[in-house]
C-alpha cells in the first residue's frame, strides 16, 4: 500500500512536471520565430543585387531540341516552357527558376559569372518543411561552382553537403544551380555564333 | 535594293549624255518615275518590317499560350488545376533474408502510397497508406495500415498545426524512412524496438522554426496501450494502437527540438510523457521517453548515432522487468562513389533493462547500398547478433530493393 501511495505521489509529481514543460514550451512559442515558408527576396531586388550599378537587359533563350534534352536530364522530368527569360549585362547572367522540392515549387535565383555561380538565393519557399535551404550556410556552398567538363549529363564540379529532413529541397536547388550554369554557357555560345 | 536603282539612273543619264543631252523636262520625268519606284519599294520594306514584328508577336503569344496551357478546354484546364494541387507519391521495398538458423524468407515488406492535396496556400492534406508483407486479411501475414492522414494549417506566419493522424516526432527513422534514405535492408532494431518506429498517433501537433535551423514540435496525442500481463507485458512496441478504435482514456505529450543550422548536421532531442500506457488497467503506468540523436554528413563520410530510453512507473511494469527499456546505436558510413556507399552499425538494446538479470541484445550490421538512381536503391548487408537476449539466432544475409517517388 505504501508503495502504491508513493507511486501515486510520483505520478502526480510527474504530471506537475509535464504541466511546467507545457508552460515552458508556450513561452518558447511566444518568442519571435522564423518562418519555413515565405517570400524572402523579390525578383526585382534579386536583379538589382545581381547587377548592382551595371546595365542589364532582359533576354530570351529558346530551348532547342538538344538543350531541352539536357535540361530534362538535369531535372529528371519534363520541362514545360519553350524558352527561358534571363537578365544579362557585363558578361554575367541572372536566372530565376521554380522547381518542386517535395510537393510545392521553390523559387530560386542564380547569378552566373565567368562560368561560375556568383550568387544563389531562395526567393520564395512554399513548403512547411525543409526551408533551411534558404540560409547562407547552405546557399554559400554553391559559390564559384561550375560544371564538370565531361560529355555526359551536366553536373556541378563540387560537393554540396545536404540538410537532413530536407533532402528533396536540397536536390531541387542543386538541379536549378546546374541548369543556370548550363544555360549561361549556351548564351555565351549563342553570342559567339552571332558575332 | 536602292543602290542598283541609283546605279541604273546614273548609267541611264550617262548613256543619254553620250547620245544627246536630255531636256530638263525629260530629266524631270525620269526623276519623278524613279521617285515613285523608291516610294513603292519603301512601302514594301515597311510592310515586311511590320510583318516581321507581327510574326514575332505571334510567336511570343503562341509560346505564352503553350506555356500557360490556355489552349486547353475548360474541363481539361479544371482537371489540370486540380492535378496541380494534388500530389501522389510512394515508396516500397522487397527483401530476401537468408537466416543462419531458420528458413530463408522473401518478403514484399512494404508498399506505400502517399496522397496529398493543397486546398489553399495555408491549408493542405497529407496521407500515407501502406500494405505490409504483401497480403492482408484474417490469417494472413500482412496488414493494410493508414500511417498518416492529417490536415496541416499554417495558422500564423511562423507556425503550423497538424490535426489528425501523424508520425510521432522522435528519432531518425520514424518520420523519414523511405528505403533510399537509409543503410541496411531492414530498419535498425533500436528504433524499431525501443522508440518504437514506425509509430503514429492521432491528435494535434504544433510545429515551426524558432531560429535559423532550430525547429520545434509539440504534440498532444493518443497514448500507448501495452498489455499488462504475459510475455509482452509493458513491451513498448506492443502498445501501439495505430489509431484503430484506440482507447483514449489517457493521453500523451511529445516535445522535440531539432537543430539543422549547419550543412550536413542534425541534432535532435525528444521528450514524451505518457499518462498511462495501460490505459487504466493498472493503478499506475505513466511513462517517460527520452531520445537524443545526431547525424553528420561531410562530403563522403557520414555518421548517425541515437540513444533512447523509456522509464515506466508503477509496480506492474517493475515486476515485468520493463520499467526501463533502452538502446543506442552508432552507424558510420562512407560513399565510395556517387552511387555506392558502405556502412557498419553497432546496436545495443534491451526491452527488459529493468530486470537486472536480462542481457542486452548486441548487433553488428555491415553492408552496402547501391543507388541505381537517386530514388532507387539495391541493398546487401549482413546482420550479426553478437548477443541475443531471447536466445534465438537471427543472423542473416539480407538483400533488398527499394524505391520512392
Amino acid at each position: 500500500m505504501a508503495s502504491l501511495v508513493s507511486d501515486q505521489a510520483l505520478a502526480t509529481q510527474k504530471r506537475a512536471g509535464m504541466k511546467s514543460l507545457v508552460c515552458v514550451l508556450c513561452l518558447i512559442f511566444a518568442l519571435p520565430a522564423w518562418s519555413q515558408k515565405g517570400v524572402f527576396l523579390s525578383a526585382e531586388d534579386f536583379q538589382r543585387q545581381a547587377f548592382a550599378d551595371q546595365e542589364s537587359s532582359l533576354q530570351v533563350l529558346w530551348l532547342t531540341r538538344e538543350l531541352r534534352a539536357q535540361t530534362e536530364s538535369i531535372l529528371g522530368h519534363s520541362f514545360g516552357g519553350l524558352r527561358v527569360r534571363y537578365w544579362t549585362g557585363g558578361g554575367r547572367t541572372a536566372w530565376v527558376f521554380e522547381e518542386i522540392g517535395k510537393e510545392l515549387p521553390i523559387t530560386v535565383g542564380v547569378v552566373v559569372d565567368n562560368n561560375g555561380i556568383a550568387q544563389l538565393s531562395i526567393l520564395e519557399y512554399r513548403e512547411s518543411r525543409g526551408g533551411e535551404v534558404r540560409y547562407p550556410f547552405f546557399t554559400e556552398q554553391f559559390l564559384r561552382l561550375g560544371l564538370v567538363k565531361t560529355s555526359g549529363k551536366p553536373k556541378l564540379d563540387g560537393q554540396i553537403d545536404g540538410i537532413t529532413g530536407a533532402t528533396l529541397s536540397v536536390r531541387a536547388v542543386k538541379k536549378v544551380a546546374t541548369l543556370a550554369l548550363l544555360f549561361h554557357d549556351k548564351t555565351l555560345r549563342t553570342v559567339s555564333l552571332e558575332k | 535594293m536602292l543602290k542598283p536603282i541609283l546605279l541604273a539612273t546614273v548609267v541611264a543619264v550617262a548613256s543619254l549624255g553620250a547620245q544627246a543631252a536630255p531636256s530638263l523636262d525629260e530629266m524631270w520625268a525620269v526623276i519623278q518615275q524613279q521617285q515613285a519606284e523608291i516610294a513603292e519599294l519603301k512601302a514594301q520594306l515597311n510592310k515586311t518590317d511590320s510583318k516581321l514584328v507581327e510574326t514575332e508577336m505571334m510567336v511570343t503569344a503562341t509560346a505564352d499560350a503553350v506555356e500557360q496551357g490556355v489552349a486547353v478546354s475548360g474541363s481539361l484546364a479544371k482537371m489540370a488545376q486540380w492535378a496541380e494541387k494534388t500530389q501522389i507519391g510512394g515508396y516500397g521495398e522487397h527483401h530476401f533474408n537468408r537466416f543462419a538458423d531458420s528458413k530463408d524468407q522473401v518478403d514484399a515488406h512494404r508498399y506505400v502510397l502517399f496522397f496529398g492535396h493543397q486546398f489553399t496556400d495555408d491549408v493542405r492534406f497529407f496521407s500515407e497508406f501502406e500494405l505490409e508483407h504483401g497480403i492482408a486479411g484474417e490469417g494472413q501475414p500482412g496488414e493494410i495500415e493508414l500511417e498518416q492522414a492529417y490536415i496541416e494549417w499554417d495558422y500564423a506566419q511562423n507556425h503550423s498545426v497538424q490535426i489528425g493522424q501523424f508520425l510521432i516526432p522522435v528519432g531518425i527513422m520514424n518520420e523519414t524512412h523511405e528505403p533510399d534514405t537509409f543503410y541496411g535492408t531492414e530498419r535498425n532494431l533500436v528504433e524499431k524496438n525501443i522508440i518504437p518506429a514506425t509509430w503514429w498517433e492521432s491528435g494535434v501537433m504544433l510545429k515551426g522554426e524558432l531560429a535559423p535551423g532550430l525547429s520545434y514540435n509539440f504534440a498532444l496525442h493518443s497514448g500507448l496501450n501495452s498489455p499488462d500481463s504475459g510475455d509482452e507485458a509493458f513491451n513498448i512496441r506492443d502498445g501501439r494502437q495505430k489509431s484503430a478504435k484506440a482507447t483514449a482514456e489517457d493521453f500523451a505529450y511529445t516535445a522535440r527540438l531539432k537543430y539543422t543550422g549547419i550543412a550536413g548536421l542534425e541534432l535532435g532531442a525528444t521528450v514524451q510523457y505518457q499518462e498511462d500506457i495501460s490505459q487504466g488497467t493498472v493503478s499506475d503506468a505513466s511513462a517517460m521517453l527520452t531520445e537524443v540523436h545526431g547525424i553528420y554528413q561531410q562530403n563522403d563520410f557520414g555518421v548517425r548515432a541515437l540513444w533512447a530510453e523509456w522509464d515506466v512507473d508503477g509496480d506492474a511494469a517493475k515486476l515485468a522487468g520493463r520499467d526501463k527499456q533502452d538502446g543506442w546505436y552508432v552507424e558510420p558510413s562512407y560513399k565510395v562513389t556517387e552511387k555506392l556507399g558502405v556502412f557498419t552499425r553497432y546496436s545495443e538494446f534491451n526491452n527488459n533493462a529493468g530486470d537486472s538479470s536480462s542481457i542486452d541484445s548486441e548487433v553488428w550490421d555491415y553492408g552496402m547500398n547501391y543507388w541505381l538512381t537517386e530514388n532507387v536503391v539495391l541493398k546487401l548487408d549482413y546482420t550479426d547478433f553478437v548477443n541475443e537476449s531471447s536466445g534465438t539466432d537471427k543472423d542473416a544475409l539480407n538483400l533488398g530493393v527499394g524505391w520512392s517517388f
